[in-house]
């Protein structure tokens, strides 16, 4: 795929809030992702799912312009927030980033615990990035909002909380003030990095129900990144299963999890599957992909998965074609896979 | 923490708290792969009304500290060759109640039994029998080895701390073939290793002495789900084949369901609930129980239709989730 | 090993071929550099028991204040006395009161600060309590009591200044041992039934070792700097013995008409440091077996 006019996607993707496409990200000598493409539709929810070192963290760092020192960014992201998507958001500064970063998208990341300053209160916190953006006209009425916001999120007695600092509160309450913050000035997209991951399993509960409930409340779009795939299914319509830096499958939640064609997706769901479909598998031995993930830069030329897959052939050693599945909305990059030899189906 | 004032509403104890019955129960419904008639009969460990208090930071300098009860009358039977789970999120004192199984702690109150042997009011230094007896394999595979030493000295550790230093070099190299690792590798550093192979280590050295109990805390919490599998299918192999009483902790409901037996649920400090893991999935007593299940996101179910807010809605229902630890 | 048997064969895994193979650690350039001015400076040290240009400590019967020339190559003090010469044999005296100093605040400082480290309870409060004490004394001032007490002399100063330094060497031993002893591993070992005095030989000393040779580096240059501070007040180093310090301190007063006098022994000093400092650093590294190949 290489890049087409500014112009004419601008126009092509009118209902996409994230357009991406052919990002790439390296260090000097490291590649570390590979033309990554993907569209996010407004109030569409979508996965991203991989293990660790696949690129996933990666990917919405890149797309919230945040990559650490070091590692550069090509490409083309798009996003369509208050102003339509004209600008490359790669090749913009870091004061336009700053603009765009917390009112536009905005982001969720993993440890609530470091997330908030520990020195500020956090109904301040929340306050801030709505004066920031100037979207609230003054002190006070972002404080009124900050209460709206805190009960939306379900805190018990928000004004009151709005005044405790964040070592006051437990893990779930901070994820649920790094959620009001995220959703304070409404952005088009919500970006969420393993929410929940440091979260016991009762809160995490409740903390995607938020993040679902926030997010369809705002008809947003959302790209939430995951290692589980109970939760993505449990929360996204749509996901893209990424390993070495490379989408490897994509498509709506049912088809690629019930239903999947690359054969590192199948290893995944096999070697994850703990329980069967119904509800116990026995003591027999769990499927398995054989060895380890690969560390970043190491992965094989030609099909990443390759070396773990017992199907590979000489074949794999150019990389595979993107194989759309079936017509998406959302254009060919969201239904398809890249494996010469899918697994299941067949006449599909 | 949607409500930290109504914590204290349920009622403590469910049904089950108390002492299961003798044995190895309901293992039945599971016969182990091969072993089921050899097994040795007895028990393994054994908690008698177990507490384990700590002192709080002081808070005034005329007040007395305050205590925390970290574990709370703690009774269970263990049986010889059982895996035994023990599920709880944080705070639960799961940790702190297999600290005190190991030895590593002593209760403040009750009475702690391996093999038949108190191990509550014994100090450190005579417990060197339970070292032999009693192995842990844990849950970060980056903090449990150290970093300064040869995966030979590693696995050798609990054999050079019993005072053997005779043919370790041997059986060093038995162990990591036995965990499915090659014998070269005696000679590196734990950094050169992924997570899982670094698991395999860990498991290596707690098989080095040749335990009779092998106690699991989250053994695979911190690895990637490709990996996670072929761990799970170690810890089952060596189970099974040097016939182990395994006691796994974990947070993770689905992972103690494929491994164990039976299934103990904490909640501030107490078992809720104790029961054979079919029991416990298929008919969950304790409100706390039921909350946690309905809590899991599970992929069948999800494709199935159900969602977040199903999720939620099932915590909800089924009591306040624990107050937060500030 | 009976229980070995009747276990099925497992699968063998040999590491990924991704991982990197033990090679052998390479020198990295602090080592080397740091290596090469430590050597160097202890070569000439030793080398001035055997030769020096001059016969050292002798008033010469030459011009006083002499810049660097072919006769003398650093030039003559206001005593008479050859500069390189006194250099040389100055070495001796900085390179012992360094390591001296060094050693006994660490060989005291680090068992110290691992039995804070390990002994929960009032014990490790107390240990730390007793540092802090020591901690707001002066170097100075102890070495002040010292020679009060014993008469100023370069061991008494060293020993002052060893003593000034223990809750340094006890302090960093102690935040690194308290982290180390949170790791699972100690966890494993004390399962494993090792003693605890096992524990801190095995464990515990090895990973905090990096922090301790840091800390030696930094105090190996702040006990140089101490002594020559001392050897001015007349409480190290007595007039008759060449020292850095002594030299440097001696030059103050003719800081102006002679600059040299200053500035050679001054540089003596600043290569020291940064020598000892670069040795330390690579040591570090160099013993660290996760940096391995880089």
């Amino acid at each position: 795929m290489t890049a087409r006019p500014v112009e004419t996607e601008a126009v092509a993707d009118e209902h996409a809030v994230l357009s991406v496409d052919n990002l790439s990200v390296g260090a000097r000598h490291t590649p570390l992702l590979h033309d990554v493409s993907f569209t996010i539709g407004r109030g569409e929810r979508v996965g991203l799912i991989g293990e660790s070192g696949s690129g996933k963290s990666l990917t919405a760092l890149a797309v919230m312009g945040l990559l650490p020192e070091g590692l550069q960014a090509s490409g083309d992201v798009r996003l369509s927030a208050r102003t339509p998507a004209r600008r490359n958001l790669l090749g913009v500064g870091e004061r336009e980033m700053a603009r765009v970063r917390g009112d536009g998208m905005s982001m969720v990341f993993q440890e609530p615990m470091t997330a908030l300053n520990p020195t500020m209160r956090v109904g301040d916190q929340v306050a801030e990035v709505m004066l920031l953006h100037r979207t609230q006209p003054s002190r006070a009425a972002a404080r009124r909002r900050v209460v709206e916001l805190l009960e939306k999120v379900d805190l018990p007695d928000p004004a009151h909380l709005a005044r405790s600092y964040p070592h006051e509160l437990s893990g779930g309450q901070r994820q649920r003030v790094v959620l009001a913050i995220a959703l304070a000035n409404d952005p088009a997209l919500l970006i969420c990095d393993e929410p929940t991951t440091a979260l016991d399993v009762t809160v995490q509960a409740t903390v995607l129900d938020l993040v679902v409930r926030g997010v369809e409340a705002r008809h947003a779009a959302m790209l939430f990144i995951t290692h589980d795939l109970g939760v993505v299914a449990t929360v996204c319509e749509r996901v893209l299963v990424m390993y070495g830096g490379r989408i490897v499958e994509a498509g709506p939640v049912q088809e690629v999890f019930a239903d999947p064609r690359h054969r590192y997706t199948q290893g995944l769901i096999g070697a994850s599957d703990l329980t069967g479909a119904e509800g116990r598998r026995g003591r027999a031995a769990l499927p398995t992909i054989p060895g380890s993930v690969p560390p970043a830069g190491r992965f094989p030329e030609g099909c990443v998965f390759r070396t773990r897959c017992a199907h590979a052939t000489q074949r794999c050693e150019t990389l595979p074609p993107w194989v759309p599945r079936g017509p998406h909305p959302a254009g060919e990059t969201a239904y398809g896979h890249a494996c010469v030899h899918p697994a299941g189906g067949g006449t599909t | 923490m949607t409500a930290e004032t109504g914590s204290g509403a349920e009622p403590r104890r469910g049904s089950t708290g108390a002492e299961p019955p003798g044995v190895r129960t309901g293992s039945g419904a599971e016969p182990r792969r091969g072993s089921t008639g050899a097994e040795p009969p007895g028990v393994a460990i054994e908690l008698r009304e177990v507490c384990r208090d700590f002192r709080r930071r002081r808070t005034s300098l005329t007040q007395p500290a305050p205590v925390v009860r970290a574990v709370k009358d703690v009774t269970a039977t263990i049986g010889r060759g059982e895996r035994f789970g023990i599920v709880g999120e944080s705070g639960s004192g799961k940790s702190t109640l297999l600290r005190l199984l190991c030895g590593l702690d002593q209760p403040t109150s009750g009475e702690l039994l391996v093999e038949g042997r108190p191990i509550h009011d014994q100090p450190a230094r005579r417990l060197g029998w339970l070292r032999q007896r009693l192995q842990l394999v844990f849950q970060d595979p980056m903090s449990s080895l150290d970093p300064r030493m040869r995966v030979r000295d590693i696995v050798a550790e609990p054999l050079v701390a019993q005072g053997r230093h005779e043919g370790n070099r041997e059986r060093v190299v038995e162990l990591l073939e036995r965990v499915g690792l090659s014998a070269d590798v005696a000679d590196r550093y734990p950094h050169q290793f992924s997570g899982g192979q670094r698991q395999r280590i860990s498991v290596a050295r707690a098989l080095a002495p040749g335990p009779d109990i092998l106690v699991a805390d989250e053994p695979v919490s911190a690895l990637d789900v490709s990996v996670r599998a072929q761990v799970l299918n170690l810890i089952d192999e060596v189970v099974e084949a040097f016939g182990l009483t395994l006691v796994f902790v974990s947070h993770d409901l689905s992972v103690v369901r494929h491994v164990c037996d039976r299934v103990a649920v904490m909640q501030r400090g107490e078992l809720v609930e104790v029961a054979p893991t079919e029991q416990l999935f298929a008919a969950p007593e304790h409100p706390y129980t039921r909350s946690l299940l309905a809590a899991v996101p599970d992929l069948h179910q999800a494709l199935a239709g159900r969602t977040a807010q199903d999720l939620a809605a099932g915590v909800a229902r089924r009591g306040p989730e624990p107050g937060g630890t500030a | 090993m009976s229980e070995m048997q009747g276990a099925p064969a497992a699968q063998v895994v040999t590491p990924d071929d991704t991982t990197p193979r033990p090679r052998g650690r390479a020198l990295n350039p602090s080592l080397l550099i740091g290596g090469a001015i430590v050597a160097a400076i202890v070569l000439l040290a030793l080398l001035s028991y055997v030769w020096t240009p001059w016969p050292p400590m002798r008033v010469l019967p030459v011009e006083p204040y002499q810049t660097p020339n072919a006769e003398h190559w650093l030039g003559t003090d206001r005593l008479r006395r050859d500069v390189l010469t006194q250099i040389l044999v100055g070495a001796r005296t900085t390179l012992y009161v360094g390591l001296v100093a060094v050693g006994v605040a660490a060989v005291v400082g680090v068992p110290l600060g691992i039995l804070a480290a390990m002994s929960p309870g009032w014990l490790g409060q107390l240990v730390m309590r007793a540092n802090d004490v020591l901690l707001a004394f002066p170097a100075l001032l102890l070495a002040i009591m010292f020679a009060a007490l014993y008469g100023g002399s370069t061991r008494v100063a060293m020993i002052a200044i060893g003593i000034a330094t223990i809750p340094a060497f006890a302090r960093i031993t102690r935040s690194g041992a308290l982290g180390v002893m949170k790791t699972e591993y100690v966890v494993a070992a004390r399962a494993a039934g090792r003693s605890p005095l096992g524990i801190a030989w095995r464990h515990v000393l090895p990973n905090v070792a990096g922090l301790v040779i840091v800390q030696a580096s930094v105090s190996f240059a702040i006990a140089i700097l101490a002594e020559a501070a001392l050897a001015y007040l007349g409480l190290g180093t007595p007039t008759g013995q060449a020292s850095w310090g002594r030299m440097l301190f001696e030059a103050q007063t003719t800081l102006r008409s002679a600059p040299h006098l200053a500035l050679i022994p001054g540089a003596a000093i600043a290569l020291s440091v940064l020598g000892f400092n670069l040795f330390g650093d690579g040591l570090r590294d160099w013993l660290d077996p996760r940096l391995e190949n880089r």
